[in-house]
């Protein structure tokens, strides 16, 4: 009876196998070459496993110009923007899930299409208006514009959030004499850890991989710059050194991965809730 | 959830007496308090997103190179970037391959996403959760490091794609310099963005797929319905919102492969795969034409207004049914 039925899966598991090699393959590919000397990776018969490991790669990528500098610009701009989206959005979620006031399905509206908002086509007055108010080649420009990317989305998801917890526990709370809001703080608070966790995860991606805005808004500051765009003219650095190039993405890309794998459950469940639902 | 929603906006005055302590404090919060926690976001989007939006209105309708951009003496021109625009070959070029690029990307994304999602659903536990976490880290790679490890795969002399090829036998691919040729790089964009999208397109058709209530299933087959006839008649109706809702935020998404095509070509080689976004911000930030360059951008909108509408009108529906 078992032999069949394997037999019988044994295309679905072929297909399922193929699909994961596909997925993987860029990645490993990325992580290995970052491992391999030199003479390996410019060889003309590359191998599938490395013969031997080095760090110099990772070395010489660290030792670039500049790398702590872009990696501190990246972390400063992204906390920044996932904080400020964080709280602005605690307020404006609560108001519409709680409160009870004139204009909120609007309000919710103008959300959901800030949601979809152009960002591609709207680089070009943004560098402007920049320009404008001098605003140009500087951070805090660019967590404003992170901020406002991710704060639609965040408000989305935690207003689910907070109206899947039933007000009457607040109530109770209220009864026994806390506030409105300390009994938000102390009831509801506690209860939305998924919600923040997944959407300060949905901010940390944006703004960490965010790239146009970084690219255009930043131009003569050099040392403002954020990691993706030093990650981005990074062969102009180090010519053809795909060694290197390849260590640099993966010390860019592994918080990203490593939060991931450690979230996954999360992630799978939050994608239905948050990002399609609206 | 229907305390929230029901449309009633004043509550009647007669309550349970446990309640009316809360009643009352919520009635006098909802004065001026809902209006003060939403003011920050309100402010946020007006500034940064209603403002720039007007600008690029405002200044697709004037005459603004770099002269103005100094000076600041922009007058009006009425449509004229506009017939600029469209007059234009090159233009023209873009839009047809930006409809191109982003059809052959959807066509792709949503078949093979559709595709992963029925085997996810059809697998064993293990076999899902690798898989799963095979897209999840493919979902994760950021959007540049995936660019610059496609851009080393590719590369001509010791890219690992050109030796399997030439190891396959095709020799003609010993060398091959794909962004040098623009169907070549169109290609390895293509495949890049589509690799970069599926994960999200699969997981979140595979989650859709797992609220299918397995008696539905159980019925058809014992009314002895076909396993295809058990998709088209069961699953697919019961997917079908969310499948529009990724498809239209697929199609409305194919402008993100703005950064892609930055990084790896900035349009090229020649125009190969410049899209309306790359040649906006080539025609306004490289050619300084910022008045053509915000007119190219306020076409991009429009186009995507279409998409964008269908998509909310799904997304509506959707929300008045939870």
């Amino acid at each position: 009876m078992t032999t069949p039925r394997a037999l019988r899966r044994l295309p679905l598991h072929i297909a399922a196998t193929v699909t994961v090699l596909l997925c993987l393959f860029p990645v490993y590919w990325m992580v290995t070459t970052a491992f391999r000397p030199n003479r390996d990776i410019q060889s003309d018969h590359p191998r599938l496993l490395p013969r031997s490991w080095t760090l110099d790669h990772f070395r010489r990528a660290v030792d670039a110009d500049g790398f702590g500098l872009f990696w501190r610009n990246s972390l400063l701009v992204t906390l920044g923007a996932v904080l400020l989206a964080l709280v602005v959005a605690l307020g404006a979620s609560f108001a519409v899930a709680r409160m009870r006031w004139r204009g909120r399905r609007q309000f919710m509206l103008m959300v959901f299409i800030a949601q979809m908002a152009p960002w591609e086509s709207l680089i070009i007055p943004v560098y402007l208006i920049s320009r404008d108010t001098g605003m140009l080649d500087r951070l805090p420009t660019l967590t404003l514009i992170y901020f406002m990317m991710t704060l639609p989305f965040t408000i989305v998801v935690l207003r689910g959030f907070i109206a899947t917890i039933p007000a009457e526990l607040e109530e109770s709370a209220q009864v026994d004499g806390c506030t409105r809001f300390g009994a938000f703080r102390h009831v509801a608070f506690p209860l939305l850890a998924p919600g923040l966790m997944a959407t300060s995860l949905f901010g940390y991606i944006t703004a960490w991989n965010e790239f146009a805005y970084a690219n255009f808004l930043i131009i003569k500051q050099q040392d403002n710059r954020t990691l993706p765009v030093w990650l981005s003219s990074f062969q102009n650095t180090f010519g053809t050194d795909w060694g290197a190039t390849m260590a640099a993405s993966t010390l860019f890309a592994l918080p990203a991965l490593v939060i991931f794998l450690l979230l996954q459950r999360h992630v799978t469940s939050g994608f239905a809730a948050g990002a399609v639902k609206g | 959830m229907t305390i929230v929603r029901d449309p009633v906006v004043s509550r009647p005055p007669s309550r349970p007496p446990r309640r009316t302590r809360g009643t009352t404090r919520r009635s006098t919060l909802s004065g001026f308090w809902p209006y003060l926690l939403v003011a920050p976001a309100v402010l946020g989007m007006l500034y940064l997103l209603v403002y720039p939006l007007a600008r690029a209105v405002l200044i697709s309708f004037q005459d603004f190179g770099l002269r103005q951009l100094i000076l600041g003496d922009a007058h009006f021109t009425g449509l004229d970037n506009y017939t600029t625009l469209l007059s234009d070959p090159r233009f023209r070029a873009v839009t047809r391959r930006t409809f191109v690029f982003m059809a052959i990307n959807v066509v792709l994304i949503m078949g093979l996403s559709t595709l992963v999602a029925l085997m996810a659903e059809r697998l064993g536990r293990v076999w899902r959760t690798v898989l799963l976490s095979a897209l999840v880290l493919t979902w994760a790679m950021p959007v540049v490091a995936a660019t610059t490890v496609f851009q080393w795969l590719f590369h001509s002399r010791f890219g690992i794609v050109n030796h399997t090829l030439t190891g396959l036998g095709l020799s003609s691919f010993e060398g091959y310099p794909w962004l040098a040729h623009g169907p070549a790089a169109f290609a390895i964009l293509v495949t890049l963005v589509v690799w970069q999208s599926v994960p999200f397109a699969a997981i979140t058709l595979y989650s859709a797929l797992t609220t299918v209530p397995a008696e539905l299933y159980e019925a058809a087959r014992l009314d002895g319905a076909s396993a295809f006839r058990v998709f088209r008649s069961v699953t697919l109706p019961i997917v079908r919102p969310v499948f529009m809702l990724v498809l239209s935020l697929e199609m409305i998404w194919t402008f993100k492969a703005f950064v892609q095509i930055w990084v790896m070509t900035r349009g090229g080689p020649g125009d190969a795969t410049t899209i309306l976004p790359v040649y906006a911000v080539q025609t306004a930030l490289s050619g300084q034409h910022y008045d053509v360059g915000a007119a190219a951008s306020m076409v991009t909108v429009l186009l995507m207004s279409g998409v964008l509408l269908a998509y909310f009108r799904q997304l509506l529906r959707q929300e008045n049914e939870l």
